[in-house]
């Protein structure tokens, strides 16, 4: 008998001590693949803005899984920058923020809708909660910054699709404006809902060379 | 179980101390680069897709 309830007091001290590490590395572990990917996509995406645009090709397509633009939100700091990758499939969310195939590309009329984990794998959109009307997103392709504004946010169901349609809670009706949505989940730690802010194109700029922009 | 291993383990308390601790290692790194990211999908708290709106990526 003291056998046995001294191996199930070892048990459950070992299952604590597993159950610890796994949480260290879903917020920590999972992090740093991401960092890897996000510096590899990086470097990927510069090489090919950097070389000519290839002929008769009007626009670019990507990869499913390669980086398709670069999104900056000033209110997080100027460290802040994310490949956004083409993809929202779980191997693609890891490597960093997500972009719907299909749904509109950044300065398209329609819908931008990106898709971003909030509390692992570098936790992309973490303080997208903060994010209010006014404050700026920033997407940087090869030779344009859109800059969006956000015009509001929303605390949807995680089925309500329509949020990704091209006017957004209006699936079917035909875009006119130029709009981008980020998709994420809520309450943080959790997977109930998805908090969504959108957000509209007000200005696009040359994109600034990186060797003046980063150090 | 725990006090059985070490009973079982060959050698002085030195040795048996350093062999404990390679067997906690290679516990870690079992779990670390298999089981996690094994388990990892499956119970996601971390969901940020509204789901079954993947369309199909044109051509």
């Amino acid at each position: 008998m003291r056998m046995l309830i001294r191996g199930l007091g070892e048990l459950c001290i070992t299952a604590g001590l597993v159950l610890l590490l796994f949480v260290t590395y879903e917020l920590w572990g999972t992090g740093r693949y991401t960092q890897e990917q996000q510096q590899r996509l990086d470097q990927e995406l510069m090489r090919s803005w950097q070389a000519p645009r290839p002929r008769n090709v009007t626009t670019e397509k990507v990869r499913i899984g390669s980086g398709l633009a670069m999104i900056r939100i000033p209110k997080f700091g100027p460290k802040y920058r994310f490949v956004v990758i083409e993809g929202v499939e779980l191997s693609d969310l890891r490597k960093g923020p997500g972009h719907y195939p299909g749904s509109a590309l950044p300065g398209e009329v329609g819908n931008f809708v990106v898709s971003g984990h909030r509390t692992t794998y570098s936790a992309p959109f973490n303080r997208v909660g903060e994010l209010g009307e006014g404050d700026q997103i920033l997407i940087d392709t090869r030779d344009t910054q859109y800059v969006y504004e956000v015009t509001g946010r929303k605390i949807v169901q995680p089925t309500a699709v329509e949020v990704t349609s091209p006017v957004p809670m209006h699936p079917g009706r035909k875009p006119t404006r130029r709009l981008i949505t980020l998709t994420t989940c809520h309450p943080k730690y959790s997977a109930a809902q998805r908090l969504i802010v959108f957000g509209e194109l007000v200005d696009e700029k040359p994109r600034v060379a990186p060797a003046a922009a980063g150090k | 179980m725990y006090a059985w291993i070490w009973r079982n383990l060959p050698g002085s308390r030195p040795v048996r101390a350093a062999l404990a601790l390679v067997l906690v290692l290679a516990a870690g790194i079992v779990l670390w680069y298999l089981v996690f990211p094994w388990l990892e999908p499956k119970v996601q708290f971390d969901h940020g897709v509204v789901d079954g709106t993947t369309p199909a990526p044109k051509g």
